[in-house]
């Protein structure tokens, strides 16, 4: 198992992970706590039809992954401010017509068959150097963002209307948030896949929940957990010549289970 | 001359279509201690949101304190409905109080060791200064209540407006969330939305019952004290059947209560 390391790709592919995992740790909460999984869902399904039509146009994936994905979250959170009552509905729309617009431009494109699934699903070759610093760079950038709304995003994630009217600008956090998402599912995709960043910005959010008792802690624990998660799953991806994605949604979630019993057996006996 | 807390006047506003509140003008005096009564889906909780400001009349004018509600009017100590929507969210009691200074964090959006102790303060006067590090989930709806009032008066207020406050608390805590109302009123404003009627009348010096129009009505001392006198007298178990009851039945009046 240890000769993997010695793999430059594998390495590449752990270094991802870890980078990966903190700002999955960061936004992951917060996330959560505003009910934004679905939104997020709609601009990771979304961003398909970025890289759909960077491959057939010929400009970088990641950038036309990064404008889908900024639009997306543009068009929800706008429609989700504005008109509450039917943000349901227009994520879904978000949703499929991204993804079709996706399919339809790589069905144009002579020739192309570069295994699509992989932009999905995550494909532990698909980590560049470049990426790297990427990934690093906007970790930063994340961390500089919690870190001075760090109060404005526990305001609005306990009580929105307060923080209103606590002179809390919450319509640009609200769009602050979903450009976060955006663009960690963007870094993300090549290793963890699309799809399936969804399951890992719930999973460590939801377990570490319980354990915490303020956002900030809440955070580092889903960091650690979703570094554990990732590098467990890229280890059982090179082991059996898995998709990554798939192979770390599945380990975090039996590492959820396992989590969830552990804090259901705890609260059973000191029965508070 | 009757200085006033809010002024509404000719206010109407509807929800996609439909009108919730039509042609409403009232003035509530500055002291004042006003329930906002009325059936489900009446528009109690659309007035209060209208004189916060947090919901804009369709037509008709809105003043707090003499100035249009926003930003920078009198400080309002707003205490929402516990609707348990984000119950499980990690925060602890003193987190929460401090979300009542939220405006006055330094310019790294930091809290001070003099917002700290604000909010510490805030915490003894509902009496939860014991519980500042614990986590909101941890608590009854009656302490969760109270922390709300806490986050409220932590701002300084001029005026406390409450949506529902009791909504989900036994009968005991209740008594104590509108005895604390009542103590605060000394110094402020308090309106509060709600539907125990026997609350209100025990303790409110007006009510406005709201259902789509406003009819104003105006509780004596007298009533007050006798009907909190009754309520007193029950232990934790006064429900609406026995508040009617004994409404029926005639109230001895006595020196005490001439000058209550």
């Amino acid at each position: 198992m240890l000769e993997a390391l010695q793999m430059p790709f594998f390495l590449h592919a752990l270094i991802a992970g870890a980078l990966i995992a903190v700002a999955i740790g960061l936004i992951g909460p917060l996330t959560m706590a505003n009910r934004m999984t679905f939104m997020s869902g709609g601009i990771a399904h979304a961003t398909y039809g970025g890289v759909g039509a960077a491959i057939f146009f010929g400009f970088s994936v990641l950038a036309g992954a990064a404008a889908a994905a900024i639009v997306a979250a543009a068009i929800i959170s706008f429609i989700a401010y504005r008109h509450a009552h039917r943000a349901d509905t227009a994520i879904g729309i978000v949703w499929a017509v991204g993804m079709a617009a996706g399919v339809i431009f790589s069905d144009l494109t002579p020739g192309y068959n570069v295994d699509l699934m992989s932009f999905l699903f995550g494909s532990i070759l698909a980590v560049s150097v470049t990426d790297l610093w990427i990934m690093a760079a906007f970790d930063l950038i994340a961390l500089a963002v919690v870190w001075f709304y760090y109060y404005d995003f526990t305001a609005l994630s306990f009580d929105p209307v307060f923080a209103k009217l606590q002179g809390v600008k919450t319509q640009l956090l609200h769009f602050l948030l979903l450009g976060l998402v955006a663009m960690t599912v963007v870094l993300s995709m090549r290793l963890v896949g699309l799809i399936m960043v969804i399951a890992l910005l719930t999973m460590p959010s939801f377990s570490s929940e319980r354990f915490s008792n303020s956002l900030g802690r809440m955070m580092l624990l889903s960091m650690a957990l979703s570094t554990i998660y990732i590098v467990a799953g890229l280890f059982l991806a090179y082991m059996y010549d898995l998709s990554s994605g798939a192979s770390v949604i599945i380990v975090a979630a039996f590492g959820t289970i396992a989590l969830f019993l552990i804090e259901s057996m705890k609260i059973k006996g000191f029965s508070r | 001359m009757i200085e006033y807390a809010v002024e509404l006047e000719g206010v109407s506003f509807s929800y996609d279509g439909e009108t919730v509140l039509n042609d409403i003008s009232i003035r509530v005096e500055k002291g004042d201690f006003l329930a906002i009564i009325g059936p489900n889906g009446g528009g109690k909780s659309t007035l209060l949101k209208i004189m916060m400001g947090i919901l804009k009349p369709e037509r008709g004018e809105v003043r707090l304190f003499g100035k249009e509600p926003g930003r920078n009017g009198p400080s309002i100590g707003y205490v929402p409905q516990e609707t348990g929507r984000n119950l499980d969210f990690p925060i602890t009691v003193m987190d929460v109080v401090l979300m009542g200074v939220l405006h006055k964090r330094n310019i790294f959006r930091r809290y001070n060791a003099a917002l700290r102790a604000k909010a510490q303060e805030a915490l003894k006067r509902v009496k939860m200064e014991s519980l500042s590090g614990r986590k909101i989930s941890e608590l009854s709806g009656g302490e969760r209540q109270r922390v709300l009032i806490a986050r409220a008066l932590c701002g300084d207020p001029d005026i406390l407006m409450l949506d529902e406050p009791t909504a989900s608390i036994d009968f005991s805590g209740q008594w104590e969330i509108f005895e604390l109302l009542e103590e605060l009123n000394r110094k402020m404003t308090v309106i509060v939305v709600s539907h125990d009627m026997s609350m209100v009348m025990g303790f409110a010096k007006h009510a406005a019952y709201v259902n789509r129009s406003v009819v104003m009505h105006t509780i004596d001392a007298h009533t007050r004290y006798q009907i909190k006198r009754q309520l007193g007298g029950h232990e934790g178990h006064y429900c609406g059947a026995e508040f009617w009851r004994d409404m029926g039945k005639k109230i001895e009046c006595n020196e005490e209560c001439r000058h209550a």
